[in-house]
């Protein structure tokens, strides 16, 4: 398999954002009591994903070999100036999903999920290829977890679980069984 | 501790909206440890809590580093509260978490290198840990310096105590040892399976069920004593 490849499946399986790394365990427990914001919101991240991975290259490359201890300052301003023109964006050219989204836009800011890509990005020293590759991995990957915790959920409602049980006690237990089935993607190798 | 603090003038309460009602600095200070606690209780900063726990001294330097940054930045952004325009007010507090964290990530790479490095990426993911964040707004940015102070003790203490007490389950029940001290003996075979991913989730979980049903047996206690 071609290393890009391998980027890809790696991140979005072998070490999943969510399940294996835990980076935006904040929307994955928050927002997946439906399905539908769940997928939603994986896919606007998704794309905050990419935004974030090409600038924090272009950082890496062109501004920080000057100064690296502005990292994490430097990435936090980028991502959140890039949140907002995302978020104006939508604003302009979809109302109707701006208003699904609601709150849950502005908080990408605060999702570890994409600072924590720019972050392991730099660490593993990617190049711009990569980069790109790691970031769809890693926001397709999210988006699955949020829809499988999503829909897990949904049938949960349902479900006959003990009064005591009820709320995010058994949320997490449930995300432990769901973490133990995509460790079995461990056999695949570990990233490069 | 708040030698930097302006006193704000005697007899004059402030009046901020939103803010939280007038209360002693030690209830400041329980109310993280143990009524709010950020993990435990509110649920907030739940990466850390889970991705760097699998040994007691990674836990316990998350939990420090953390609190560290909480004291910077919960001070500033009650010495600034008047000075930082309402529109901007997220991005100032985030550009001061973020200060925070570089100043206390170079300081643990420089006095504890191998722990900085076990930590690796989740050091500077102290910014966006949304109880930072969450303490500026809500609380910091409201009220005068030394309750801003306080209640970065309380919730900064809380925070490491939970976890100290995941990472401690974790690393006695997948390695046998605490803080690499082996004290389950050589015949026990360790659940390698506490210090993956998985056990973090499960380690959590199964501490807030056991929460759950105190509360509830307690509950139930208190309708049979009415």
């Amino acid at each position: 398999m071609s290393n890009l490849a391998w980027i890809f499946v790696s991140t979005l399986l072998v070490s999943n954002f969510t399940l294996a790394m835990f980076l935006g365990l904040c929307p994955f427990f928050g927002v997946t009591a439906k399905i539908g914001t769940a997928w939603r919101l994986g896919v606007a991240n998704t794309f905050v994903m990419l935004l974030t991975a090409l600038s924090a290259w272009t950082l890496n490359t062109y501004v920080l070999t000057q100064v690296p201890f502005l990292r994490t300052i430097a990435f936090i301003v980028v991502i959140a100036s890039g949140v907002q023109i995302v978020e104006m964006a939508i604003k302009k050219f979809s109302p109707v999903l701006f208003r699904q989204l609601g709150i849950f836009l502005p908080l990408i800011t605060t999702n570890c999920a994409i600072l924590g890509l720019a972050l392991f990005q730099t660490a593993r020293q990617y190049t711009l290829a990569e980069s790109i590759v790691f970031a769809l991995g890693g926001g397709m990957g999210l988006t699955l977890a949020l829809s499988l915790m999503a829909s897990i959920r949904e049938r949960m409602d349902v479900a006959d679980v003990p009064v005591v049980a009820r709320g995010m006690g058994l949320v997490l237990v449930v995300a432990s069984v769901l973490s133990m089935a995509f460790m079995g993607f461990a056999g695949m190798g570990s990233a490069p | 501790m708040t030698a930097g603090a302006s006193p704000p003038p005697a007899n004059q309460p402030e009046f901020v909206p939103g803010a939280p009602p007038p209360a002693a600095l030690t209830t400041d200070i329980w109310r993280g440890i143990a009524r709010d606690n950020p993990v435990l209780v509110q649920l907030l900063g739940l990466c850390p809590a889970m991705a760097v726990t699998n040994t007691l001294a990674n836990g316990l330097a998350m939990g420090t580093a953390t609190m560290l940054v909480l004291l910077g930045s919960e001070l500033f952004v009650s010495l600034l509260r008047k000075v930082i325009p309402h529109e901007v007010r997220i991005t100032s507090y985030v550009l001061i978490i973020a200060t925070f964290v570089t100043v206390v990530d170079l300081l643990l790479a420089a006095t504890f290198p191998d722990i900085s490095k076990a930590l690796g990426p989740f050091m500077p993911l102290i910014v966006v840990n949304c109880m930072v964040l969450g303490r500026a707004e809500a609380f910091a940015a409201k009220v005068r310096p030394v309750r801003a102070m306080a209640d970065a003790v309380g919730m900064g203490l809380g925070f490491t105590l939970a976890l100290v007490l995941i990472s401690g389950l974790r690393e006695l029940l997948g390695m046998g040892s605490l803080l690499g001290a082996n004290l389950l003996g050589p015949n026990f075979e360790p659940w390698v399976f506490m210090v993956m991913p998985p056990g973090g989730f499960l380690t959590l979980g199964i501490i807030l069920l056991c929460m759950a049903w105190f509360t509830d047996i307690r509950r139930r206690r208190a309708q049979e004593a009415a």
